[in-house]
């Protein structure tokens, strides 16, 4: 793939402040990388990202215009129900399994875990929460591998809000699956609190039917000398939207925050990602991977950095690739970096948009491989690389066989 | 017995000054078992031929033919002329990311053959190949050329060669950027493929030394795209002695 990857090593004594520096090369017809996403908020000067204004009252949020950063990029007038209707917030039918230390409960409103992640910092997700009447809890304990899965296939088409809370207990270890699929009209938010030492993996499945419509928040703080895993895997779903947002609060913590998507004809996935280096010491892995084929596909990723000023001894690195099959199709790729330390190990980004790689292609077909046996195999391997590293072998199989259906559904 | 005959090619490419010719009117003719070696310095179109015979698409051909036993190579597509036999180990192999080798050598063997090999046997075939190249095992288990060095790219090019049996090999600068012991390496590889089919190779080269361990049978000297002189192995040990210098002269004397 063609590609131009930027990194921007910091200076010790130079630090480099609120770093915008978006990077892309070859796309389809409508190239485009919006350059300044995170900083045009109407008049309200450059902030730093943990700035924002934060609410769980939906009325505290002046109506949405499409001019906000958070929704500058978004076809907002897919979405009105979800951000200014009222929803539907009732227990929803949800398939559970859990294995080990896992155990899934409803709880109501007045839980204490609720609001310790984070909050919403959009009008989508405050109507969210203040409109769910019980929150979904994943509780994790034990040192023993653990798994939940969560199923829901049965949201049907009116506007609803839901609330989820991924609570993993100290030195816990787990591998927590969202899985989505049918239709849904969904405004959520779902929080993951990492206790200290734990090992979680929280994947997140939007292979909704084609009309659906999901705006998602996650929240995540990781305790001190713990890691989590964040994979947002969307492929199904007229407009899909999941934004993480985690915080490395106690020292050492690490975040591997991965996604991988598919967007077809008239398709819309976006993913915000949000990770704050707050405490020393703290590991950042971003990587988010994405293929658009077909007219209107669009996809949108805004990764946002910020390394703390007590965050000494950082490593962060944030990377965004895109892999342009059709003509028609448009990948936003804005990734952002700040940095208030000038006592980090090391901090990057990249993001490169581009079509096929002419050369790839050759040399495959140099091997005798017919040219559309040597596309998918691009293709598949270019999405591949993320899946790969989800390491749940039975959600990676049949993430596979998705990426595949998408790939079949390109020669129709 | 096969043959692969070129016959007064001219080819050009787009830069952004305009079309340049690059090949003006080549001849060569490779039959099965032969070993030529080209040679030439840099610019003169060696690397063009190369990409020419595989199909490339940035290099046009303006006149003349490619034939492969009298079909037409031109009018084949890259994956045709590599089903039909013709080979092109690359001085530049490219990444695919998330591709493992192993993926990668089945999809190509199952493509050339046109079914899939006996698992038992395509395993072990692999396996030998690999050993005889001295690449670990678990080389299978990584991605295209990803983070390979210079010397693991041109070992795994060769590894194809040996696996996929073309009838003709096209080797591009396959030697530059090797160590001694890589290129002895590299060389067993091109003459164990020799030693096991009636392969003719083309090989294409800047410098003379990989000649010491592939010993070719005629060499074919090139200057500003054309053959400027044809002879038999004492040439190369000629231009070890001598250099190009003789033949540019006379190229920009001519010109």
């Amino acid at each position: 793939m063609a590609e131009e990857v930027q990194t921007l090593s910091t200076d010790p004594e130079h630090p480099a402040q609120g770093t915008t520096t978006p990077v892309v090369t070859g796309t389809g017809t409508r190239p485009a990388i919006i350059g300044d996403a995170t900083t045009g908020h109407g008049d309200v000067p450059v902030q730093t990202r943990n700035e924002r204004f934060a609410s769980t009252d939906v009325a505290a949020f002046p109506p949405v215009t499409g001019r906000e950063a958070t929704w500058k990029l978004t076809p907002i007038g897919e979405l009105k129900a979800l951000i200014e209707g009222g929803l539907d917030g009732s227990r929803y039918p949800v398939d559970t399994t859990a294995t080990g230390g896992a155990q899934v409960v409803w709880v109501g409103r007045e839980d204490e875990r609720i609001g310790t992640a984070g909050i919403p910092e959009d009008r989508a997700a405050a109507n969210a929460w203040s409109s769910f009447q019980e929150a979904l809890v994943v509780r994790v304990t034990g040192e023993e591998a653990s798994t939940a899965t969560v199923v829901r296939t049965e949201l049907g088409s009116a506007a609803r809000a839901a609330h989820t809370i991924v609570d993993a207990a100290p030195f816990a270890k787990a591998v927590v699956v969202l899985d989505n699929r049918g239709t849904a009209h969904l405004a959520e938010n779902v929080e993951i609190l990492v206790g200290d030492g734990a090992d979680i993996t929280v994947v997140s499945v939007q292979d909704w039917d084609d009309d659906a419509k999901h705006v998602a928040n996650h929240f995540a703080q990781v305790g001190r000398d713990a890691h989590l895993k964040h994979v947002v895997v969307s492929f199904g779903g007229a407009v899909v939207r999941v934004n993480p947002s985690v915080t490395l609060a106690g020292s050492g913590a690490d975040g591997d925050l991965l996604g991988v998507y598919f967007a077809d004809a008239a398709q819309h996935l976006e993913s915000q990602v949000f990770l704050f280096h707050k405490a020393d010491h703290t590991k950042g892995r971003v990587e988010y991977r994405g293929a658009l084929q077909g007219e209107g596909a669009h996809t949108v990723w805004i990764g946002d950095v910020l390394i703390g000023p007590d965050a000494t001894g950082t490593d962060s690195y944030e990377q965004n690739r895109n892999l342009v099959l059709t003509d028609g199709t448009r990948a936003d790729s804005v990734p952002n970096l700040e940095i208030e330390t000038g006592d980090i190990a090391g901090a990057g980004h990249a993001s490169a948009t581009g079509r096929f790689d002419d050369e790839q292609l050759f040399y495959l077909q140099a091997r005798g491989i017919p040219e559309e046996v040597a596309r998918r195999l691009v293709v598949r391997g270019f999405l591949s690389s993320i899946v790969q590293k989800i390491g749940v072998p039975e959600l990676e199989e049949r993430l596979q066989q998705a990426i595949e259906a998408e790939l079949a559904g390109e020669a129709r | 017995m096969s043959t692969l005959a070129i016959r007064d090619l001219h080819v050009s490419i787009e830069t952004d000054q305009g079309t340049k010719p690059i090949l003006r009117g080549v001849d060569l003719d490779i039959s099965s078992g032969e070993t030529h070696a080209v040679m030439g310095p840099n610019g003169s179109g060696k690397s063009t031929l190369a990409y020419t015979i595989a199909g490339h698409p940035r290099y046009t051909v303006d006149s003349g033919s490619i034939t492969l036993d009298g079909e037409d190579v031109l009018a084949m597509s890259v994956d045709e002329r590599a089903r039909a036999g013709l080979f092109l180990a690359m001085q530049y192999p490219v990444e695919i990311p998330g591709v493992t080798v192993s993926n990668f050598l089945r999809t190509a063997k199952t493509a050339i053959d046109g079914k899939s090999p006996a698992i038992r046997g395509w395993v072990k075939d692999v396996r030998q190949s690999m050993e005889n190249l001295r690449m670990d095992s678990a080389f299978a288990e990584r991605n295209v050329n990803e983070g390979f060095s210079g010397g693991e790219k041109k070992r795994h090019e060769i590894l194809q060669l040996e696996l996929l049996k073309p009838k003709f090999a096209v080797l591009d600068e396959t030697d530059s950027g090797l160590d001694v012991d890589a290129l002895k390496i590299v060389s067993e590889g091109v003459n164990r493929a020799k030693g096991s089919s009636d392969l003719g190779v083309l090989l294409i080269t800047h410098y003379t030394r990989i000649l010491r361990y592939i010993k070719p049978d005629f060499v074919h000297v090139f200057v500003a795209g054309r053959v400027a002189e044809e002879g038999g192995p004492e040439l190369a040990d000629r231009l070890e002695d001598e250099g190009y210098d003789r033949y540019v002269a006379a190229a920009a004397a001519s010109a």
